[in-house]
Order: structure tokens, then C-alpha cells, then sequence
């Protein structure tokens, strides 16, 4: 069989499938679909240091070949998944990744160095999509000295590799991966979900109690695989590549233009099963082809550019 | 929880925009209890993308069966399927129904509106077998809506019916007929499923009387299982309003929990 595992230079997976943060909860909800251990590993729902309690429904609604979600982040927080969720985590052997959100520069620091003292987390992926209410819901991803800010401070604060999760809603994606790398990121990962509303016609009203949401699913691979494609010309740091992966050819694709893992987020909802799937899609495409190791895949889009 | 990507539907029944499948799926069946559901897919594409949350009607040997009405285009693909396809499945999902206490000296009244009589069925059926006495209010717009009126008599089960429109049974909504029979005597609790406005209308009328009563609610949901956090409804927790999951810690709560003005 091919040679599956996936060198991020900070951290080394058994193969390049993670699972996204915010589809997969914390893990151990999937324990009757999968062994955590037979994926790369899991990016576990965005932690803010309180307990959070999330927007007012309706939160979800789908669209073509996707869904807008807004459902605000409601999670444990730190002590809470400290003490009840990471020692279950650790007993299955699964690599964690911490998604880890603020209202703020400084909770997002509060999460790292709290988090800093417990071990069997492998590195943080830094969501810098979270609203500021300070900042009339402005976010540090859409700034490149924002960005660049909060990651040197983040990166100073933290004893573990730390992955910054880009926002698709930017100008220029490649100026904000730049700005990351420029201020210490060990990798970038993209992207967040893209800003959407849906409205119901007869009633005149938003579809979501938030009005605005994020989109997600296979109607934005399209446009996740030009960005990945554009910050992997734009960076030297590993990229882990998202936005509607639902099969290993999505997911092979992500790594054709320079992704060295992906993750998968939506198909999660759809097929609970759906990242261990995509390990051996992955595993059968190499194989029929005489590919002896995946990571040969990554970056070598030709173009005639 | 199980996952039957290949349940497959040996009987099928419609009425209108009404559906009744039965399916096939040891693993699916034999873990099912009244009040759960599945989440069924309905393409093998990506559009539409969530499987549908859809009641359990009934469950007993290797059979199930659901039961639903044509709300979307979700629903319509599912009603498409014919004798011999098979549903990609997970289930059976959610708490159902609390039955302790329910035995032969005991009484439980059941009030359906619309699809809400879906799990009602698999209800009546599991209560009579454990003795208890069971009566079933079942209420539609119009007569049209209550097409499972044969089937709930032909298992001997007590039933009366209501429509809006007075083309059937009792004129008016099915919790004004549940009112109307409460005040010649009261069953020791009840049980129902119905769209938002009834269910408010039955919490509100249990608490009144100081009866217990359990709700099944309904949603829009991402997966069933308790990942997405879409499905949220207020609840009381520790004596104060929550956001928790119809998917997960539902769909059934008690009338004394749920919280509609927040709602």
C-alpha cells in the first residue's frame, strides 16, 4: 500500500486527512463511526476560555450543494475540555489539533497558555475569523497587520506549533497568508467558510436568527482550491487545504496544488464515516496509479502560466 | 447509533402528499424505541446535501418503518423511491419517549397533528404491551391530512380525530379536543408530536392541569447526531434557560422544560 503519511515539518501525521474544526465536535461523538486513530487527526470545535452558549436558531439552512451555518460557536471552554475531553482524547490515540478562538487578541492568548500546561495537544490552529464585538465584528483575518500582529503574540505565547485558519472573505488571500507567515506562523491552514445570507421570499424574512452565516460544502471547492492554490505560490510554510471535501479525489485535488493535509468539514454531517473513507480513496487512487507515497502528489499542478 | 447504507424499502403507501415506507435493517430495527428517528439521505449526490430527519413509525423484527410528508425537495426525492430501492440511513438517533411507570394500571393519552403522528403508531403499540390504557387524538387541517385514521383502528387502538376545517371528526384544533375530553377525565399523562404552535398549545395545557406530559419536537437539522449544534431549542437546565439539542438530548423533553418564550 502507498506510503500515506504526511510530513506538516512541525508535526508528523499518519496520513493527510484531519477533520475540521466545528464538524467533528470534539471527537469522541464519532467513536461509533471510526477509529480516531486511523485518520490524520481531528481539529476539535473552536474553543473560546468560557463555556459559550451560541446564536438564537434558526442556525442552519441548506443551499445548493451546501449549507449556511451561523451557529456561533458555542463550546465548553478550556477547563471544561481540559479536564472531561483531553484525557478521553488521549486514550484513543487520536492527534489533536486545538482550534482556538476570541472575542479579542487577548482570550485568544488566555486559551493558548492555558491549554500550554496540559499535554496531548499537538499543535493550535489559530481561527482568526472570530467576530471582534469590539470591532463591530471586524476579525483579525481580514487585515494583514492584524493578522501579522496576533501571530507573533500568539506564536510568542504558545510551546506548541501553531496554524493560522485563513478567511476566504479577503481581498487578497495571498497578502494575509504572507502576513501569517511573516509573523511566525508554523503553517496556514484554508479556508474558513465564506460569508452567505439566504432569505425566505413569503415571509420576507433572513433564513438565520443571525441574518449572516458562513457557506460551506462542495458548492465551495471551487473556490477553496483557488485559494489554496494561490497562498501555496505565496508561502513557504505547510498548508492544510478545506472547503467541501467529500471524496479522496476532493481531497487529492487540494494537494495537487500544494496542500500537504486537508480537512474535512461538511461531509462529516453527511457521512459520519466520511474521513476514514477518504484515507482509503486516497490509498486506492496511489495504488491503482504505482504512486508509492502521497506526499510525491503535493504541489505539481502543471499550468502553462 | 448505526449507519445501513443499504436499508431497503419493502412496502410503500401514500396518500396525497403523504408517505409510509417500510423498511428492511436488523441494525437499524433492533435498537429502535418510540420516539427516535433517522436520518435518511436522499440522493446519492451532493444537492440536496443533509440527510432528513424522519420519524420511526414503527419498529419490531427486521422491519421499521417511517412515515413523513413531502415538505421540500428533500422529501419529494424521498417519496420518488419505489418498492425495492434502499435509503442510506443512520439511527436510530435521539432520546425517545419515557415509558417507565406506563403499566396496566396506568392511562396515556397520544396527540398527533399533521406528520406528528408519525411516532405515535410505534407509541401506541409499545404502551398496550405493557398494559397501559391508550387513547389517540390525532388532528389535521383537513381529512386529508389524517390518512393513518385505518391503520390506528385496525391495531385497536382508540382513536379520535379533528380537523380545522370540520371535514372530520371534531371541528377545530386537536388540542381543543383534547381539552373538551380532559374535562370528563384525566389520563395520568400524555404524549405528543405536532408542529410548534400545537406543541405549545399542549405544554401549556399540561402544566395548567399539573399533568405530565412529554413533547416531541421537530427541526431543521445539520446531522442527527449532536455535531452540528443547528437543532437547538430553549430548554431549562439547572433552573435556567439553554440552547440544547433536539437531535441529541431531545427530540422528546418534558412540557415542564421546554421554554417557548425565548423560543
Amino acid at each position: 500500500m502507498a506510503d500515506l503519511r504526511a510530513d506538516l515539518g512541525f508535526l508528523q501525521l499518519r496520513n493527510p486527512v484531519l477533520t475540521a474544526s466545528g464538524t467533528f465536535g470534539y471527537g469522541m461523538e464519532f467513536l461509533s463511526f471510526l477509529d480516531l486513530s486511523a485518520i490524520g487527526g481531528i481539529v476539535v470545535k473552536g474553543l473560546y476560555y468560557g463555556p459559550r452558549e451560541g446564536n438564537p436558531p434558526p442556525r442552519l439552512v441548506e443551499t445548493a450543494s451546501g449549507l449556511i451555518n451561523a451557529i456561533g460557536l458555542p463550546g465548553v471552554g478550556v477547563e471544561h475540555f481540559a479536564a472531561d475531553v483531553l484525557p478521553e482524547l488521549r486514550k484513543h490515540d487520536a492527534t489533536v489539533i486545538v482550534n482556538v478562538c476570541g472575542d479579542g487578541d487577548e482570550e485568544y492568548f488566555q486559551v493558548i497558555e492555558f491549554l500550554n500546561r496540559y499535554d496531548g495537544i499537538a499543535a493550535y490552529e489559530l481561527n482568526i475569523s472570530c467576530p471582534n464585538v469590539k470591532l463591530n465584528g471586524a476579525c483579525p483575518a481580514m487585515n494583514p497587520h492584524m493578522t501579522r500582529t496576533i501571530v507573533a503574540t500568539a506564536k510568542q505565547r504558545s510551546r506548541r506549533p501553531l496554524v493560522v485558519k485563513l478567511s476566504p472573505n479577503v481581498t487578497n488571500i495571498a497578502e494575509i497568508a504572507r502576513a501569517a507567515e511573516d509573523g511566525g506562523a508554523d503553517g496556514i491552514s484554508l479556508i474558513n467558510t465564506l460569508l452567505a445570507m439566504a432569505v425566505d421570499l413569503e415571509t420576507r424574512r433572513p433564513k438565520l436568527g443571525n441574518v449572516f452565516g458562513g457557506l460551506s460544502g462542495p458548492a465551495i471547492k471551487p473556490v477553496a482550491l483557488r485559494m489554496t492554490y494561490q497562498v501555496a505560490q505565496a508561502v513557504r510554510i505547510p498548508i492544510i487545504g478545506m472547503g467541501g471535501i467529500c471524496t479522496g479525489r476532493d481531497a487529492l485535488e487540494f494537494m495537487l496544488v500544494g496542500a500537504r493535509a486537508v480537512q474535512v468539514g461538511t461531509a462529516n454531517f453527511v457521512d459520519p464515516a466520511a474521513s476514514v473513507r477518504i484515507v482509503h480513496e486516497i490509498a486506492e487512487y496511489c495504488d491503482a496509479r504505482g504512486i508509492a507515497r502521497v506526499a510525491d502528489i503535493v504541489g505539481t499542478l502543471e499550468t502553462n502560466r | 447509533m448505526r449507519h445501513d447504507p443499504a436499508a431497503r424499502i419493502i412496502q410503500k403507501k401514500t396518500w396525497g402528499d403523504f408517505h409510509l415506507l417500510r423498511l428492511e435493517s436488523q441494525a437499524l430495527s433492533s435498537e429502535a424505541a418510540p420516539g427516535q428517528f433517522l436520518m435518511v439521505r436522499t440522493t446519492d449526490g451532493y444537492d440536496p446535501l443533509l440527510r432528513r430527519p424522519i420519524s420511526l413509525h414503527d419498529a419490531g423484527g427486521i422491519g421499521l418503518e417511517i412515515f413523513f410528508r413531502v415538505a421540500g425537495r428533500g422529501t419529494a426525492l424521498l417519496a420518488a423511491k419505489k418498492e425495492g430501492d434502499i435509503l442510506d440511513c443512520l439511527g436510530p438517533l435521539g432520546k425517545g419517549f419515557r415509558l417507565d411507570g406506563f403499566g396496566p394500571d396506568k392511562t396515556a393519552w397520544l396527540v398527533g397533528g399533521g406528520r406528528g403522528i408519525a411516532p405515535l403508531f410505534f407509541l401506541a403499540r409499545t404502551l398496550l404491551s405493557k398494559g397501559a390504557g391508550v387513547r389517540v387524538f390525532y388532528g389535521g387541517k383537513t381529512v386529508s391530512e389524517i390518512p393513518l385514521r385505518e391503520k390506528f383502528e385496525s391495531a385497536g387502538i382508540l382513536l379520535d380525530c379533528s380537523t380545522d376545517d370540520g371535514s372530520f371528526g371534531f371541528a377545530g384544533l386537536v388540542t381543543t379536543l383534547l381539552e373538551h375530553e380532559l374535562r370528563a377525565g384525566r389520563p395520568d399523562g400524555f404524549f405528543a408530536c405536532g408542529p410548534d404552535p400545537m406543541m405549545e398549545r399542549a405544554g401549556r395545557l399540561a402544566l395548567r392541569l399539573g399533568l405530565p406530559a412529554q413533547l416531541s419536537l421537530e427541526a431543521i437539522m445539520g446531522c442527527g447526531f449532536g455535531v452540528c449544534w443547528s437543532c437547538v431549542h430553549r430548554i431549562k437546565k439547572d433552573n435556567e434557560g439553554a440552547w440544547r439539542k433536539i437531535c441529541e438530548d431531545g427530540p422528546v423533553f418534558g412540557a415542564d422544560e421546554i421554554l417557548w418564550e425565548e423560543a
